[in-house]
């Protein structure tokens, strides 16, 4: 009988998540405090105390397959509790990061699709201008009848801001054009 | 005094009451705000998912306007640009090669010597604090409030460094000032779903509604918050609610802000409480009421 071969990679794929967020996750002595705190736990497909592991084993694939690093709130729990100091809120985002750079597919796309919707709002206005980022999000997500009713509502109740603002737009997407060059370099 | 102010993108759209309700505050604190003209978005909950670069890059070129107007203290309300200020200043700190990337892309320097402050922390000092003891003229007294913390005030501890990251008192210490009850419970920093907010609203559901839940149990009749994402999750999000789990909770989502100001005798209207989805005035009127 043939053994299955697993890809591992053990040394290039920690350092490069370490490389992005400077977090070094051999520290990570599996004691699972940050899965028991966890608030988005119960969605995951591995516990973060699992994503560490397989990150740790240099399990590219197994990562790059799960649903956890996207379904991160970025509370900061895990972070805070980790008794080896590892910050795993970080991790989480070096992850992402990654996947986009090697422009890998998201187990969760609506998360991603708003984070990019977001920046990219930002290039636009220079601030957030909420009504065009959820315009074009939904765009992205077709998701046209989500939230409906309570947008209406807080249409209604004049939530909102009707018009961007431009303040610093021009200076942001300076900035945007100049981080875009230095992350090549 | 006088601090320079960041009121951040929400606080001029969605959280607008937040906004309102503060500079109405401060003013009757003798506290002045000043705003400077050109600040840009944080980065908020999506930089930090994109580019760690462009994370640190928009608040740092934030900072160099508040340096740039003589000040060396700013005040953010939002919980979210509150935890970006101080994550970046944090991070350009211990990180050097990130410092030089950040200064190449603002084109300024990297100011990690102005100081982040989050208006709870300036109330709960004095001389501020007696000052609001002194203003309170509506007795409050009967009102039970539930001080909801939420998660970018708190953590992580070292980088924020505002109170005691599981079980903060900041916010309790500042509505007792003016009178108001609070109650001792357990989800004060408890996760509310934050960005899930419109790319995983069921989350957002179930999380918020755990903790508004946790909130009645103590007995709370209102529940104060200090972030406007939290304040979006946790009162617009009411109706999911009562679809999701069969009843509409019907508890009132007020920033500490509004009921600092109540108490001080502004009107509703002062204080924008009509733009909550879930209705918070009944709440105080009656309390006021039966006092």
């Amino acid at each position: 009988m043939r053994e299955q071969v697993l890809h591992i990679d053990t040394n290039t794929f920690s350092d490069s998540v370490e490389a992005v967020g400077g977090i070094d996750v051999s520290f990570c002595y599996q004691c699972g405090k940050c899965a028991a705190g966890c608030p988005v736990g119960y969605e995951m497909d591995m516990t973060p105390t699992q994503l560490m592991h397989a990150i740790q084993l240099g399990l590219k694939d197994v990562v790059y397959d799960s649903k956890t690093m996207w379904l991160c709130a970025s509370c900061q729990t895990c972070s805070t509790r980790c008794p080896q100091g590892v910050d795993i809120a970080e991790v989480m985002d070096s992850v992402k990061i990654l996947m986009q750079r090697e422009k890998k597919e998201a187990q969760i796309p609506d998360v991603l699709k708003f984070n990019q919707s977001f920046v990219e709002n930002l290039t636009w206005f220079g601030r957030l201008y909420e009504l065009g980022m959820i315009g074009v999000l939904k765009l992205r997500t077709r998701k046209f009848t989500q939230d409906l009713g309570m947008g209406m509502a807080m249409v209604k109740k004049q939530k909102f801001s009707f018009l961007p603002s431009f303040h610093g737009a021009r200076e942001v997407r300076k900035i945007f054009s100049r981080v875009k060059k230095l992350e090549k370099a | 005094m006088k601090y320079a102010y960041y009121p951040g993108c929400s606080l001029h759209s969605t959280g607008r009451e937040f906004d309102t309700s503060l500079l109405g505050v401060c003013k009757k604190l003798g506290v002045e705000l000043v705003e400077p003209k050109e600040w840009v978005c944080c980065g908020s909950t999506a930089a930090h998912n994109v580019s760690r670069l462009m994370a640190t890059a928009l608040p740092m070129t934030n900072l160099a306007l508040v340096n740039e107007m003589g000040l060396d203290q700013v005040i953010v309300p939002c919980a979210e640009c509150f935890s970006k200020f101080k994550i970046a200043q944090h991070n350009v700190k211990t990180d050097k090669k990130l410092r030089k990337d950040v200064i190449k892309a603002i084109h300024n320097d990297c100011n990690d010597d102005v100081k982040v402050l989050h208006p709870l922390s300036i109330f709960a000092e004095e001389p501020l604090l007696s000052r609001i003891s002194a203003l309170t003229g509506r007795d409050l007294s009967k009102l039970k409030v539930a001080c909801y913390y939420g998660c970018l005030l708190v953590r992580p501890p070292e980088v924020t460094q505002f109170d005691v990251a599981e079980y903060p008192e900041t916010m309790d210490n500042v509505l007792r000032a003016a009178g108001i009850t609070t109650v001792d419970w357990s989800h004060k920093t408890m996760c509310c779903g934050a960005s899930f907010a419109v790319s995983k609203p069921d989350i957002v559901v179930n999380l918020s509604h755990k903790v508004i839940e946790a909130a009645k149990s103590a007995g709370a009749d209102a529940i104060a918050v200090a972030c406007p994402m939290c304040h979006a999750n946790l009162d617009a999000r009411q109706g999911d609610m009562a679809t999701e789990f069969g009843t509409h909770p019907k508890m009132p989502i007020l920033y500490f802000t509004q009921l600092l100001g109540y108490s001080f005798g502004f009107t509703p209207e002062e204080l924008l409480l009509n733009k909550h989805l879930t209705d918070a005035e009944k709440v105080l009127a009656n309390a006021a009421l039966n006092a």
